[in-house]
């Protein structure tokens, strides 16, 4: 019982960063229908800041996943603008394609000496460990911390999109860019400031995964990459609360799988869950069938 | 004039769909484009709204030239489009999609009062208003893309097809509303099928053919056209004229 309850907590921390990186994925498809294949290097790079800053420049830990968020921000919005927006009325196969080159740049160019280095590296410990014994669980501050962070994030996209103009702007653009056009928005700036958003999400989820499971390197972003946007199409991909419930669930079936059956299985079985749903419900959890456009 | 279109061109891929249109709206008027399914009426309204460049011709709105100007600055200029079907956001409440009409608006005290002025003209929108836009019925989103349209506080509105799937009463009503739009200072571009209702309240009108213009004059010329009356407005006009 008390193991069970240690493998739900656990499980609880990977799922709220999977939230981080699905988010990503979920707002980028929901406004401009495209899979952003580069969304998990993105999140690598966002580890690395965090790291520089905590680590290496040893900046108070907030401030280092502030200027991880602002770095890849700034990073999200310039593959959107160099990569993705001249292709914007392409085929969509022609960006699909391209989100994968990007992807592979981003791995490469990491993986250079002067970049971050082809190497695992370790990552110290930000602040002192403390542990908690709790109803026979150990809780960590490592996981307090997590949830605090991951917790504030949401209620700050949840308000950005819930009730300010550009938040209600993406959801407008994302129901109907020629409508939003015929409404004065400039649907290219309502983009980038997705990308944006949904990069610096994916930095603070970088920046806390080097902390809870603290080794970096510049392929880290593939796996966590994959199960977030599995997460996402789990949830109903274009749908910010499905990419929510949906990391959540991924993070248990994975720690779950892990402890009760085998680790070598917590892939197998977390991509077969989202066969099943999928199977059931074509649209995801929470997703809607269809956008109703008449 | 306060729009001035001159010779304009417009392709899909292969498919010549305006092939030289030119046509003047002059403060304060109601003017209509008419013509059957496919003539190229939206295309015209797209491409005055900047959702479609022209490959040729001139578009000259307040003596600006709009013609490859990006859509939302056009917006921002005055020049404002209520589009075929509606196009509200279905994901949107009432409140939000009037807000996203006054986007590019920043007065909060006269967004406000626009705000009351739709309310004026569509008292439902109001005992709507934080519903999801996408559950009102027909009629109601049709009332909410044209109080959309007015938030942005247009010096010119472009309608296209407002008339479209309403019922003969909200069909009088709506156009009543888009009369005491006009009076109140805003000019007019309406498309539409139903010639009848259009022409009754333009004060000029065109008639679009195949991508041209076929035949312009005042609403009253073209009521007594015999050519407009045998394919526009053919058996309406006489039940209207006996009745
Ligand atoms: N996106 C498009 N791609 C290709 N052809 C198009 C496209 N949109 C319109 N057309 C063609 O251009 C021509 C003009 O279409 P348009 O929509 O402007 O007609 P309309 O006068 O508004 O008709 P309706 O009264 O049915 O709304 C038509 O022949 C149509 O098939
Ligand atoms: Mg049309």
């Amino acid at each position: 019982m008390h193991y069970l309850l240690q493998q739900i907590v656990n499980g609880l921390q990977l799922g709220l960063i999977y939230a981080l990186i699905a988010l990503g994925y979920t707002m980028v498809y929901g406004i401009i229908k495209l899979i952003n294949f580069a969304h998990g290097d993105v999140f690598m790079v966002g580890a690395f800041l965090g790291y520089y800053g905590f680590a290496v420049y040893h900046l108070p830990f907030y401030l280092a996943v502030v200027i991880a968020m602002i770095g890849c921000a700034i990073l999200g919005v310039t593959i959107e603008f160099l990569a993705y927006r001249p292709l914007r009325y392409a085929p969509r196969i022609a960006a699909l394609i391209t989100a994968i080159g990007v992807s592979l740049f981003l791995e490469y160019f990491s993986s250079l000496k002067f970049a971050f280095g082809p190497d695992y590296r370790t990552v110290p410990r930000p602040f002192t460990e403390i542990h908690w014994q709790i109803a026979g669980t150990t809780i960590t501050n490592t996981q307090v911390i997590v949830a605090v962070v991951v917790v504030v994030l949401l209620a700050f996209l949840q308000f950005l999109i819930y009730h300010t103009k550009v938040g209600k702007a993406m959801r407008a653009v994302s129901f109907d860019h020629d409508a939003a056009r015929l409404m004065g928005i400039n649907v290219n700036t309502v983009i980038s400031a997705t990308f944006g958003l949904g990069s610096a999400l994916a930095a603070a989820g970088g920046t806390l995964y080097a902390v809870a499971y603290p080794q970096i390197w510049p392929f880290m972003g593939i796996m966590p990459g994959l199960k977030a946007f599995t997460a996402a199409v789990l949830g109903g991909i274009g749908n910010i609360p499905g990419a929510v419930l949906g990391s959540l669930l991924m993070g248990q079936i994975e720690v779950l799988t892990a402890g009760f059956i085998s680790s070598n299985f917590r892939d197998v079985i977390a991509f077969s869950v989202l066969i099943l749903v999928l199977l059931v419900r074509p649209a995801g959890l929470l997703g809607q069938a269809g956008p109703e456009k008449v | 004039m306060m729009l001035e279109v001159s010779d304009l061109h417009v392709y899909y891929g292969a498919i010549h769909a305006l092939q030289g249109i030119s046509l003047q709206v002059g403060e304060g008027e109601i003017v209509t484009l008419i013509g059957a399914n496919g003539a190229g009426k939206s295309t015209t309204l797209r491409a005055l709204s900047g959702l479609i460049r022209p490959r040729a011709g001139k578009v000259v709105f307040r003596n600006e030239d709009i013609t490859r100007k990006p859509a939302h600055e056009i917006v921002k200029l005055g020049l404002v489009q209520a589009p075929e079907g509606r196009r509200i956001f279905a994901n949107l409440t009432v409140a939000e999609n009037l807000e996203m009409g006054a986007y590019t608006r920043s007065d909060r005290k006269e967004i406000e009062a626009s705000r009351e002025r739709v309310f004026r003209s569509f008292p439902r929108l109001k005992e709507r208003y934080h519903q999801m836009a996408g559950t009102l019925s027909g009629g109601e989103q049709q009332m909410l893309a044209i109080g959309r349209a007015l938030m942005s506080r247009p010096t010119m509105l472009l309608l296209d097809e407002p008339s479209m799937g309403l019922s003969p009463i909200l069909v009088d009503e709506i156009f009543a509303i888009i009369q005491e739009i006009n009076q109140q200072g805003t000019t007019v571009l309406l498309v539409e099928q139903n010639a009848y209702m259009a022409l009754s309240i333009a004060h000029r009108a065109y008639v679009l053919e195949t991508g041209r213009i076929v035949l312009s004059g005042t609403a009253q010329e073209l009521r007594e056209h015999p050519q407009v009356r045998a394919a526009y407005l053919g058996d309406v006009a006489e039940v209207q004229e006996a009745g």
